[in-house]
């Protein structure tokens, strides 16, 4: 980069999406740097005009309009920004247009290497299409055909760790070479492999793809049972993401002379963003991203960072996926009225084959957001199966592990570890009321104890990722004044109960002295006001069998965040959350937690 | 006067087609420019590497990979036979030997010292592409396939499932409110596209395939029959590949749902043509419709303007309804508001009015109206 961070008072970020392209303008106000304003167009990747460079042209013509000053000079970004104010000092883009990088990956073991290549692929913003693995079940032959088949970005072949034998790992290469596989993006070049395996394989690996890949060897990322390596791997991805995909998608030889960094892929700069963030403030995070195709989770936990991707679970052309996998009953289980299953089915592939429509009635509406927990849900368990120490670790057991019950391969997400949720995506950004978001999140996630509910306005984080490879400071600083709507925080004991039984008392601080008794009772949503950038003080005791994050029935003394829904006492349950049985009782309570948040007009 | 822009399927009488026919791999173009070719004419050819068949040899001989390479009987590159003997293994003295036969006709791609493993690779297999539509060969793509060229009546669907066909139009209903109903279906329906009115079910589309039956089009279906005639649950819209016997092209949406009358009177006017039918749609980034092509002979050819389709949505424009409550009925637009106006749901968004057609005025979100474009 050729501008001087220091100097830096403007910047232009765009997001190339698979449908909009988004840019934001970002500006130094006195000593911070904030979000003046956004605007999106169509992206272009696709005929007729096949040109990823007009909707970005597009998206920051409408941005130059909204600032009231000239960022182009015909087709050209004027950079860096002049005495007069035209221009930016920088340009930035990330990507996921054209359907993003779409991924394969090979392990010898499926619960050990081919996970971890698994995770280095979704880290650096891959879709998997599938995982291939010697003791997946399937015949050699039959993963040559799937190979050749799903035609993908790039593979990456990982396999046996640094002391071990080479004989699976070449055997996958054997049936790579023998599938002769095309890259997705035209025929003019070569698939790129990379190699992340046994460095003693390299030889014999590059002896068999060498002549029909574009191979590329980088560290093992599994170099033994106990180590995971999966930084060289993700940065390798990257860099061929860039060099041989990017490079073959319509204009993006263009627009990587216009950016002042590498463009990266959408995910990835999600991923790094949020890493950052957890890592700056010292706390662990779930964000979730749902759009209509795609569901992408990322977690931070004991500062390991970890991204899966639903790639079926969406709430548009995806949202037959949702239903067909989660069931009728599950649905309807957050919908206060009845509906008949052939009519509900009609519904929501109308909604598949018209992706762009909206609820236009309440009774839509609570559909479709019952259809999102759904889909939230089951993404988020996709995530927690994926988001796991190292697998076939062996560990010495003492006495005090043997009542912890904690193995190697167990889930890194500790819902009562976690410290913030933040949703994105159209159900969740744009959800007419924000209580309406902080309850699907509630429900879907069920965060336990202490929990503070977020959700990003326009989705930025994508261009702040990008941002935050540049110029940190000003990442964080937009990220946390301009990227984030604070809805409050989510007060959850965990135990199981009786409805109408005493779970939870103690007393609220509020700002101004106010003090606020808390009586919670099993099966109720109480809220209480606090606004967005207040805290209130809090010692709270959960009844016996009950815990807040201290042991059960053990006070907490702690510090809750406001919003603009405030504070949310969930006296539902955790583990188990169960919705009553009963129609007519599960309704009446669908539609008291309602009220209580306030989340729908009365009709 | 105010004009907003609403997606829509198109349904043309007369307009040009350019269909492009590609190879998956690079191969041989059949056809030349200016080449008069009828639907199952083959504009191009390639052929696709054959499968592989892998032997675990070295465990089978019961010898170490590396001495795999010298007690092959067949080398890298040879040609091989199905049950031809290609690697042999003697035990102590000469005797018990151990033999690899080939599973398949092919040729040998490899013998790796390191896993033991041998590889033979059955012959290419033959691709051919046709040209799909009647028409004209327009341009050649090199070694990939070919531009045709056909003057047409163009008509998209909204889902459908099914690959290509081609079979002569026929009507079985009257009314496009009608259900095409098994019934109507008869033995000289083999071969041909047939055209109904309001639903089909999954009683009529087994019928139909009994029948042979080339393709449907029809208003819609349930998804629990589509469900249920597919065998499963379809969890994104990218269709196509089914092999169902039949292709099936849905013009209206998911449910009972009249046949717009337009695309109707379109098709009643074409009956007795050859028609071209693809059910593939793809509802993603790079939205693919499904398409009835039915060529138009012995009349001029008229280059219809593009522009015709971005005409946009303006007061008198007809729309159709895509979503509850009112979704299926075509509207007239009376207003096009600028400002944002709040929905029951308190969602502000941009809406247009319209007429019903019992004259009552209601307003819809823009988002939840198409066009039907001409």
């Amino acid at each position: 980069m050729s501008v001087d961070k220091e100097k830096i008072q403007s910047i232009l970020a765009t997001d190339c999406g698979s449908t909009t392209t988004k840019a934001i303008l970002i500006e130094k106000i006195g000593d911070e740097f904030r979000l003046m304003v956004r605007g999106e167009a169509p992206t272009t990747v696709e005929a007729p005009v096949e040109d990823v460079t007009r909707g970005v042209i597009n998206a920051v013509s409408e941005v130059q309009e909204l600032a009231g000053r000239p960022l182009l000079e015909g087709e050209d970004i004027i950079k860096p920004q002049r005495a007069n104010g035209d221009g930016v000092d920088i340009y930035i883009s990330t990507s996921s247009a054209g359907g993003g990088l779409q991924m394969m990956v090979a392990g010898v073991v499926k619960q050990m290497t081919a996970e971890s290549a698994e995770r280095a692929a979704l880290g650096a913003g891959a879709i998997v299409m599938d995982v291939i693995a010697s003791n997946d079940g399937r015949l050699a032959h039959q993963k040559t055909e799937r190979i050749r088949k799903l035609r993908p970005d790039m593979i990456l072949l990982s396999g046996g760790t640094d002391s071990g034998n080479i004989r699976q790992v070449v055997e996958l290469a054997e049936i790579i070479t023998a599938a002769d596989p095309k890259p997705r993006l035209g025929t003019g070049y070569e698939l790129p492999v990379i190699f992340a395996g046994n460095i003693k394989a390299r030889d014999e690996v590059k002896k068999r793809l060498d002549e029909k890949t574009a191979l590329v060897i980088t560290d093992n990322l599994r170099p033994s049972l106990e180590e995971e390596n999966l930084m060289p791997a993700r940065l390798e991805i990257q860099d061929q993401f860039l060099e041989h995909v990017m490079s073959h998608a319509p204009g993006y030889k263009t627009l990587m002379l216009w950016t002042d960094v590498d463009i990266m892929p959408t995910p990835a700069a999600v991923g790094y963003i949020m890493e950052r963030i957890a890592k700056e403030r010292g706390i662990q995070v779930v964000g979730v991203d749902i759009g209509g195709a795609t569901t992408d989770v990322f977690s931070v936990f004991q500062g390991i960072f970890n991204r899966t991707v639903s790639a079926n679970y969406g709430m548009s052309y995806s949202i037959s996926n949702v239903f067909a996998d989660s069931g009728m009953d599950n649905i309807m289980r957050w919908v206060p009225f009845d509906i008949d299953e052939k009519d509900l089915r009609n519904r929501i592939k109308n909604k598949m084959i018209r992706p762009t429509s909206i609820p236009q009635t309440l009774e839509e509406l609570m559909i479709e957001q019952a259809l999102a927990r759904e889909a939230l849900s089951l993404s988020f368990l996709q995530h927690k199966a994926l988001a796991t120490g190292l697998k076939g670790v062996h560990r010495e057991r003492t006495i005090a592990d043997a009542f912890d019950q904690t193995a190697s391969g167990d889930t890194l997400v500790d819902l009562m570890g976690l410290n913030m949720l933040i949703g994105s995506g159209g159900v969740l950004s744009h959800a007419p009321r924000r209580s309406q978001s902080a309850w699907m999140l509630m429900d879907a996630f069920l965060p336990e104890g202490i929990t503070q509910l977020t959700v990003d306005s326009i989705f930025m984080m994508p261009q702040l990722g990008v941002l935050a490879q540049v110029h940190p400071e000003a990442a964080t600083q937009v990220f946390v004044k301009d990227c984030l709507i604070y809805l409050g925080t989510c007060v959850a004991p965990v135990g199981p109960g009786k409805d109408g039984r005493q779970i939870l008392t103690g007393k609220i601080s509020l700002p101004g002295g106010r003090e606020i008794e808390v009586d919670l009772k099993y099966g109720e949503l109480q809220v209480i006001p606090l606004e967005a950038g207040l805290t209130a003080n809090a010692e709270l005791n959960p009844a016996k069998g009950f815990d807040l994050g201290e042991g059960k029935g053990k006070k907490i003394e702690t510090t809750l965040y406001g919003g603009v829904v405030g504070i949310v006492l969930d006296g539902r349950g955790r583990q188990p959350f169960t919705l009553p049985k009963d129609k007519e009782k599960r309704i009446e309570k669908l539609h008291l937690w309602a009220d209580a948040l306030n989340a729908y007009p009365k009709k | 006067m105010a004009v907003a822009y609403a997606p829509g399927l198109k349904v043309t009488e007369e307009t040009i087609i350019h269909a492009e026919r590609r190879l998956p791999l690079a191969g041989e173009v059949m056809v030349k420019p200016g080449d008069k070719v009828s639907h199952d004419t083959v504009v191009a050819r390639t052929f696709l590497p054959g499968d592989v068949k892998p032997i675990g040899a070295a465990g089978q001989l019961g010898v170490e990979p590396s001495e795999l390479p010298n007690i092959m009987i067949k080398k890298e590159g040879d040609q091989v036979k199905e049950g031809e003997v290609i690697g042999e293994s003697k035990g102590l003295f000469g005797l018990f030997t151990s033999r690899i036969i080939s599973p398949a006709d092919g040729k040998i791609e490899l013998i790796s010292n390191v896993t033991g493993q041998v590889i033979v690779r059955e012959p290419p297999v033959p691709i051919e592409i046709t040209a799909y539509v009647d028409g004209i060969v327009e341009n050649i793509i090199p070694h990939e396939g070919v531009t045709v060229k056909t003057f047409a009546t163009f008509i998209q669907g909204i889902f459908g499932i099914g690959g290509e066909t081609n079979g002569v139009l026929e009507m079985v209903v009257n009314d496009p409110a009608e259900e095409l109903k098994k019934e109507l279906l008869k033995k000289e329906h083999e071969g041909k596209i047939l055209v109904g009115g309001s639903l089909v079910t999954m009683e009529t589309l087994e019928e139909a395939v009994r029948l042979g039956v080339k393709g449907i089009i029809v208003g819609g279906i349930g998804d629990q029959d589509l469900k249920n005639f597919l065998g499963y649950d379809l969890g994104v819209a990218i269709t196509g590949s089914e092999e169902k016997g039949i292709t099936l092209i849905i013009t209206e949406g998911f449910g009972k749902m009249a046949m717009a009358r337009k695309t109707f009177d379109l098709l009643n006017l074409r009956r007795g043509n050859m028609a071209s039918m693809n059910g593939a749609t793809q509802i993603r980034a790079g939205v693919m419709r499904p398409e009835i092509i039915i060529p138009i002979r012995d009349k001029e050819w008229v280059e219809h303007k593009e522009i015709e389709s971005y005409k946009g949505m303006v007061v008198g424009s007809t729309l159709r309804i895509i979503r509850e409550p009112y979704f299926g009925l075509l509207v007239k637009v009376t207003s096009l508001p600028v400002e944002l106006t709040p929905l029951e749901t308190e969602a502000k968004v941009r809406i247009v009015e319209v007429e019903l057609q019992d004259g009552r005025k209601i307003i819809l979100p823009r988002a939840n109206v198409e066009i039907i474009e001409s």
